[in-house]
């Protein structure tokens, strides 16, 4: 119990101390704060989203058969279905039609897909949630768009996806087939692209193999590249994510640095005396180290819990800049909260323990040294 | 008269104490999250399934970006082979996973 008394005794001490610069600390604590907050909130973002898109994908198409025409994606004949049919292996395979189209209205660009059971009647569309939303649009509504000939083409609202499936069919724009083609110019002889469902999974390569031999012009896409494609978003390895990282650990390398580098006058004569009125020099270091401890605990535990609350129940707003872009249509999904045990620990360990220890070094030069030298 | 003085020690316990249960109100709501998500995500699963998608929609600036899985090698330099990437969410988004894949 007497040791218990003593640690909190120097930890009422290292308090006391922190207290006694009120500004420099809370100054550290809010940049510390800040970047824990940062590095948080790109890892569970990252880690949800690569949670969901592997949920969402698992029942996506086996394969995808694609027409490349000098490097570029084409629409691919009917005739090649018969071709892939008879490949030993293959299940089914039916032409989808899919793409793009600008909206001047509201500069945005949306997803116009033919369900593949062709239930949408002629003249009509079901919309995602935010087309209805950047158009304003509802049940009833009327949209129109200019044709490939520049004919208008009338749709009338039937419907609207549901808010929650967002993360996959914000900008659909369902229509039928019909419509599809005649806004488009596409002719009854072609498809955007193929899907493929094979017998065994087991040989979706072989078959991908064999589709590829038969059709030399063609590119499959397999299930697994789709779902790898989301695995690695927001990659910490890549693009933006790799600049906002390594900025975050500049900065957090900086701010340690000037900590470890060396003491202030004041903290130099605070060491001085304490050593001239009997304190043993692990004493010393130890009311440091547990200033550093109560910072970068403080420091994470607020940057940690700040982050979840941005992330899981405010929709990851300050990213919403960057993600962005120049697009009109953001979908705005919610996202289930869920957590990387070993990236959490990782952030621990590395938030916490190089500050505590960087406050060590400098103490402990200054607390070996004569006080009477330390005071000067 | 004294006056009662709290410890710097035990103001903070208290913190540590509500950081402690806020620390671990995440943990809960991590580990209750994917079950009580489970009907909306079976929901737009199979939709998602129904639909043929390919792709979630994270980006809708550029069709590289909106489809990523579908883009071809080229879609980021669509103007000239040497054309620097112009879209934000490009930086973002890596290419397919099929994007580098030699045949089939």
């Amino acid at each position: 119990m007497a040791g218990l008394e003593r640690q909190r005794q120097l930890l009422d001490f290292a308090l006391s101390s922190l207290a006694r610069r009120p500004m420099k600390n809370l100054a550290s604590l809010t940049v510390y704060t800040a970047v824990v907050f940062l590095l948080s909130s790109v890892m569970l973002m990252s880690h949800a989203i690569r949670r969901e898109a592997a949920a969402l994908l698992a029942g996506a198409p086996e394969l995808v058969v694609q027409r490349l025409v000098a490097g570029r994606h084409d629409l691919i004949p009917t005739d090649r279905l018969a071709t892939i049919r008879a490949v030993r292996g293959v299940a089914a395979a039916g032409g989808r039609l899919w793409g793009y189209l600008f909206d001047p209205a509201v500069a945005a660009n949306y997803t116009f897909l033919v369900p593949p059971d062709r239930s949408i009647a002629a003249g009509t569309a079901i919309i995602g949630s935010s087309v209805a939303a950047v158009r304003g649009v509802g049940p009833g509504d009327v949209m129109s768009f200019r044709g490939y000939d520049g004919r208008p083409v009338a749709f009338t609202v039937t419907s609207t996806i549901a808010a929650e499936s967002a993360l996959v069919a914000a900008d659909l724009f369902l229509v039928s087939e019909g419509d599809f083609r005649r806004l488009f110019g596409i002719p009854a002889d072609r498809f955007t692209d193929i899907v493929v469902t094979i017998r065994n999974p087991r040989e979706v390569r072989t078959v991908a193999e064999k589709i590829d031999a038969a059709l030399p012009d063609a590119r499959i896409i397999l299930r697994d590249e789709m779902r790898r494609t989301y695995e690695s978003v927001f990659d910490w390895r890549e693009g933006m994510v790799l600049v906002l990282l390594v900025g975050a650990i500049l900065a957090f390398a900086i701010f340690s640095w000037e900590k470890a580098s060396g003491l202030s006058a004041d903290e130099r004569r605070e060491i001085g005396i304490l050593k001239a009125v009997g304190w043993e020099t692990a004493d010393v270091i130890g009311v440091k180290m547990l200033e550093g401890l109560v910072m970068s605990l403080t420091a994470f535990l607020a940057g940690y819990g700040l982050a979840f609350l941005h992330v899981f129940h405010f929709g990851a707003r300050l990213f919403e800049p960057v993600l962005k872009g120049w697009s009109v249509l953001y979908p705005e999904f919610p996202l289930a909260p869920s957590v990387d045990e070993i990236q959490m620990a990782s952030l621990f360990f590395f938030t916490v323990f190089p500050y505590t220890l960087a406050t060590i070094v400098p103490i402990w030069r200054a607390a070996v040294v004569d006080p009477d030298m330390v005071m000067r | 008269m004294s006056t009662l003085r709290v410890r710097p020690s035990t103001v903070l316990f208290a913190i540590l104490a509500v950081g402690g249960v806020a620390f671990g109100t995440t943990c809960v709501e991590a580990c209750l999250g994917p079950g009580r998500a489970a009907v909306r995500l079976a929901r737009t699963a199979r939709l998602a399934e129904r639909l043929q998608l390919t792709d979630l929609c994270l980006f809708t600036e550029a069709r590289y970006t909106r489809h990523a899985s579908q883009a071809d090698r080229h879609a980021a330099f669509q103007d000239h082979p040497a054309a620097l990437e112009h879209f934000p969410s490009g930086s973002l988004m890596p290419p397919s996973g099929a994007a580098n894949r030699a045949s089939p």
